[in-house]
């Protein structure tokens, strides 16, 4: 049976980890490969790293990071944060990530999707979305509006449209890291987790909001969520991968135990 | 010495530094005398069956890839590379392949909505038979896969390992002689992935455990 995902996320800046709420009082968590190294050696099934900077900056991506992670770890590993072209796409790819993750360049450039999945294949192409519940139905009728530029732009685009529009241009998988959900540890936002699990053919990872291993369960199960991305739960040693795993596992999860 | 075979299939970089990370030398080239003077073969690759025979057509290796696999050095396929092995794939409206395993390589079809293609993610792979490459990895050991079509061997008796995906029971990794291939990546696949490279790296090409 397929396992379900649990994804750490590493935010950088300026190749240093660091932990913010909604994109705010960032603290400073530690070096990026040596946390990558430690997540992988303690279980997790993949890794997400943003530069979360790169676009604000108006600057490429550190590809020296990336080059560091793929080769202290032997687990799959995606990318995002400021890749605006498919030649942006090739470096980091080269460099040894398994994937990138493209999002408000996207939702600008919808085409650059495309483009990556030609040349790189669908499998390679993430397509990160940070969806605001709305009250504005009459433009979002799914209820949720995606937002871009870490929450600070509203695009008046549908999530729900978003991500079948994505599954078309040829995105392999979508992660919904849900704004109001972002930091808070209360759990994922199931709605529009589901809502998009529900409208597009390709996997679904949920994003943002946990707090406990019962959010996890929640998220694949109430939700279909293909896999969870976790972040504060694990950077303050709250849990550990085990514990999740294990949780999860005793609640009847499919996940890997052994590594 | 590895060759690791670039037909401008997908990244190669993991296949190479899994190797590294193993203190082995392998060489990414697309060159057949290259390829026909390694010790061993890894053929990887992801994307589309359709443009990769292309490109292989077009970097003239088949006919060395046909040599090395005859002749008994040890050939490992991984995930696309795999797939173009067999005889036929689905894939770009139906794409002869190369053949050397016979096979066909249909794309998955869910009745179950929640099951999502591509398949990405780890799955259990449950051991057919012993063989060489498995040496060291418990059997229902969980790999890492991501894919969209796979390999139905027109024999059985190819299949070193099966696993459950969207309502079938696939041969994800399959073998004859020297010739090994694996849907899952090893290369991506942790320790337990490590291992079966390493494996790799000391096999014979002798189908049965040594």
């Amino acid at each position: 049976m397929l396992t379900k995902r649990v994804i750490p996320c590493l935010d950088v800046i300026r190749r240093r980890v660091t932990k913010g709420v909604k994109f705010q009082n960032n603290v400073d968590l530690g070096d990026p490969v040596e946390m990558a190294v430690r997540y992988s050696d303690g279980g997790c099934d993949e890794l997400v790293v943003y530069d979360i900077t790169a676009s604000a900056e108006h600057r490429p991506i550190d590809i020296e990071m990336v080059r560091d992670v793929a080769r202290a770890i032997r687990i799959p590993f995606a990318v995002g944060g400021g890749l605006a072209t498919v030649s942006d796409m090739s470096r980091v790819l080269l460099a040894g990530a398994e994937k990138v993750s493209v999002n408000s360049l996207a939702v600008r450039n919808p085409e650059v999707i495309s483009e990556g999945a030609r040349a790189f294949g669908a499998q390679c192409i993430v397509l990160g979305m940070d969806p605001v519940a709305t009250a504005d139905t009459a433009r979002c009728p799914s209820g949720y509006e995606v937002t871009t530029r870490g929450f600070r732009e509203r695009t008046g685009l549908d999530a729900v449209v978003w991500a079948r529009r994505a599954e078309q241009l040829g995105a392999g998988e979508i992660v919904v890291n849900s704004v109001d959900a972002d930091g808070t540890r209360a759990g994922f936002e199931l709605t529009v987790t589901r809502l998009i699990a529900e409208a597009v053919r390709i996997p679904v990872v949920a994003s943002g909001g946990a707090g406990r291993p019962e959010h996890l369960r929640d998220a694949f199960r109430l939700a279909h969520a293909d896999a969870a991305i976790v972040a504060g739960m694990i950077h303050t040693g709250d849990y550990t991968l085990r514990q999740i795993k294990d949780a999860l596992h005793a609640d009847g999860v499919p996940v890997r135990l052994h590594w | 010495m590895i060759a690791i075979v670039d037909y401008r299939a997908g990244n190669l970089t993991s296949v190479r530094l899994a190797f590294q990370a193993l203190g082995l030398e392998a060489h990414v080239t697309s060159d057949p005398e290259t390829i026909l003077s390694a010790g061993r073969v890894v053929f990887p690759g992801v994307g589309a069956a359709g443009s990769a025979m292309a490109s292989l057509a077009e970097l003239g290796l088949t006919p060395a890839l046909r040599t090395v696999a005859a002749r008994g050095t040890p050939f490992l396929g991984i995930c696309l590379g795999t797939q173009i092995l067999l005889d036929f794939s689905e894939e770009d409206g139906g794409t002869p392949t190369l053949g050397l395993l016979p096979g066909r390589v249909p794309r998955f079809s869910p009745s179950d909505p929640w099951d999502k293609v591509p398949q990405i993610g780890w799955n259990q792979v449950r051991f057919v038979r012993p063989h060489p490459l498995l040496a060291g990895i418990e059997d229902g050991s969980e790999f890492y896969f991501v894919h969209s079509f796979y390999p139905v061997p027109a024999d059985p008796a190819l299949a070193l390992g099966t696993t459950d995906y969207a309502g079938v029971t696939f041969a994800s990794m399959l073998g004859r002689g020297n010739v090994a291939a694996t849907q899952f990546h090893p290369e991506k696949s942790g320790r337990l992935g490590l291992r079966l490279l390493a494996n790799f790296a000391t096999w014979t090409g002798a189908d049965s455990p040594c």
